[in-house]
């Protein structure tokens, strides 16, 4: 055990001296699709929690990242940059004289979304399966036209410009990091296991002492906490956002990395963010004309895109980790040629 | 608010809750025997807009030829989906063919923005319909009044359909247990996508008088009614055919009547179905028509 702890703490060292090497040397592009991968990991990350250790079927994602986009935007954008948005109508005070830095706004950021979660969650989540799906997926649509019609807090559908490009490799990959820290701690702990316990089955769990409400609402929650984060940190990426960027889209996205990732696993959903962010990325020919004869078939990216989440739904039903994970012991066993019974490879 | 602005409201009310209803039809057909909600339905019914404006802008067939074209393909659209993407993972876990049905849904959109482009288009105009009225001082567009008569007539085919004919039997010998259903002898098969065909057909028809209402098409114009219409389905009893056109009825007039009276409230119009669904959700979680069911351990 102390000596995986080692090699957890060495592994960390790396990628710190990787997040530097790669901010020094590589071109913004290429940070720019890593980025998304680490925001994308944590938006996963926070979804597999709800969806895949907790097993409810929810579908206000792109809700919860619009409260924590919008929350860290308002934050730290400078005084100058609120009032050249809000032409339309002044902004409501203590907003308009207060600028942030970006780490208290983040985290307000991510309690808020907490905070919505539990006021959607302590009436919904009684519901199962596909009514839980609709009802989240009514609520944030819902957060979606609250903020499409409040212009003098959001500024509407005109959406907010200008919003300080704050994030970069280190805040991205130190708030993955700190995520997949706290899921693991989180599923090893015995709130994990109560969760889990829920996911397989409610009526069994419930006799067995475990609180459906309380571990469904914190459960939900937490995921919320991340997902506004997440949220949060792709605002502070991109500098502009409106409310059509959180539509049902944004959630779909996710659900393909999670689903490719596999339901209830953390390390699937790390490798799935990665690849499907870096994917899209690499796939962008796609949009453009591909034979010089045939003119060009915008969103075929898209496509691709809805075929592979349907591919991995009818043929890879457990994606690609199923509920397993990585660990080190199995990392090692691989390359050793002990037999099984020694701690060697399956 | 005058009498004639009020009735003139309420019309238009009735003819948006007919529409609804047609597509609800489809929701609470495929829900009721499959306990699937077919995230995919809100994307056929854009489809069938779309076959009908290409069949009368493209290929210049007169209307009801292009409609009637349109609502035969949005069919076979149905059943080709049901047969792709639920029937192989039938015995999987319900999550995973809600999964499927986003995909399918996913999969629809997309496929709509590469071939029909993203800009709206405007579906053509059918004089007989798209013409004005006037009763007493109210101007009505004909379409007001044949929406819901097209709806109504419909609605007994369908009852005829399911209660009197031996498919309709077999519909509802799957929808209560599909293994005694199969034992019985009955095409499990076959039934579920006649019954996705069915269902495909009226949400051809509720979409193709949806065009001739909002001409402007989308090819994501079918997400917002689609999961209206599923929350009216689930306001009627979800599994209920007479509850889905009750549920219908009660959003699109409720809608009408909110802009009507609270004008301020405009814009958050979409919002109002979705609240609608958490209180009916929350207090009456089988809807007005639905029968109560325990879960058994």
């Amino acid at each position: 055990m102390k000596k995986n702890m080692i090699y957890t703490i060495t592994a960390i060292i790396v990628l710190f001296v990787l997040v530097y090497i790669a901010d020094t040397t590589l071109d913004s592009y290429i940070l720019r699709i890593l980025n998304l991968c680490a925001i994308y990991t944590v938006l996963g990350l926070s979804m597999n929690l709800i969806n895949g250790f907790t097993g409810l079927f929810s579908l206000g994602h792109a809700g919860f990242m619009a409260v924590g986009a919008y929350t860290t935007a308002m934050l730290t954008m400078p005084l100058a940059t609120k009032q050249m948005n809000f032409f339309l109508a002044p902004l409501i005070s203590p907003l308009d004289k207060i600028v942030w830095p970006f780490l208290p706004s983040l985290l307000l950021a991510g309690l808020l979304s907490a905070f919505v979660a539990f006021l959607i969650g302590a009436p919904v989540l009684r519901l199962k399966g596909d009514y839980l799906a609709i009802a989240t997926l009514g609520f944030s649509e819902i957060i979606r036209v609250i903020f499409t019609n409040t212009q003098r807090l959001t500024n509407g559908a005109l959406g907010l410009k200008g919003i300080p490009a704050t994030t970069n490799l280190w805040w991205t990959c130190g708030t993955a990091a700190f995520t997949v820290f706290i899921m693991v701690s989180l599923i090893n702990s015995s709130y994990g296991r109560a969760f889990k316990a829920i996911r397989e089955d409610e009526i069994a769990a419930e006799s067995m002492g475990v609180s459906l409400f309380k571990h469904k609402v914190l459960s939900f929650m937490i995921g919320a906490f991340f997902a506004g984060i997440g949220g949060g940190l792709l605002g502070n990426l991109i500098g502009a956002i409106d409310p059509l960027m959180f539509r049902f889209f944004m959630t779909y996205n996710i659900l393909l990395i999670i689903v490719l990732g596999g339901m209830g696993s953390i390390t699937g959903t790390v490798i799935s963010a990665f690849i499907i962010t870096i994917a899209q990325e690499f796939l962008r020919f796609l949009d453009e004309p591909i034979f010089p004869s045939v003119p060009a078939l915008p969103g075929l990216r898209m496509v691709v895109f809805s075929i592979l989440l349907m591919v991995v739904v009818l043929f890879f039903r457990r994606g690609l980790m199923g509920t397993r994970e990585f660990s080190w012991n199995k990392f090692f066993g691989f390359f050793s040629k002990k037999p099984l019974a020694k701690g060697g490879a399956e | 608010m005058t009498l004639e602005l009020f009735l003139q409201h309420l019309a238009n009310g009735i003819s948006l809750g007919s529409l609804y209803a047609l597509v609800a039809i489809g929701y609470t057909m495929v829900y009721g025997i499959l306990r699937l909600i077919n995230f995919a339905h809100g994307d056929i019914f854009m489809m069938a807009v779309y076959f009908a404006f290409f069949g009368v802008i493209t290929f210049g067939m007169p209307w009801y030829v292009s409609f009637v074209v349109a609502i035969a393909l949005t069919g076979v659209l149905g059943i080709t989906v049901e047969t792709l993407a639920y029937r192989p993972i039938r015995e999987a876990p319900r999550i995973s063919i809600l999964i499927s049905s986003i995909g399918a849904s996913y999969l629809l959109e997309n496929l709509a923005i590469v071939i029909y482009g993203g800009r709206p288009k405007t579906f053509p105009q059918v004089p007989i319909f798209t013409d004005m009225v006037q009763i007493g001082n109210i101007h009505i567009q004909l379409l007001t009044f044949v929406i819901p008569v097209v709806t109504v007539a419909l609605l007994f085919a369908l009852m005829y359909l399911i209660n009197m004919t031996k498919s309709g039997m077999a519909m509802r010998a799957v929808s209560k247990d599909i293994e005694t259903a199969r034992i019985m002898g009955i095409d499990v098969d076959r039934t579920i996508s006649f019954t996705f065909g069915i269902g495909s057909l009226l949400a051809a028809v509720g979409g193709i008088m949806w065009g001739l209402k909002f001409p402007s098409i989308l090819p994501l114009m079918g997400v917002m009614p689609g999961i209206k219409c599923f929350i009216a389905a689930v306001i009627g009893g979800i599994g209920n055919i007479t509850g889905a056109v009750i549920g219908g009825f009660i959003l699109g007039i409720g809608e009408i009547l909110l802009v009507a009276f609270l004008p301020k409230l405009s814009g958050y119009r979409d919002a109002f179905a979705f609240i609608l669904l958490i209180m009916i959700l929350l207090f009456r979680p089988t809807g007005i028509m639905g029968e109560k069911i325990s879960e058994k351990v």
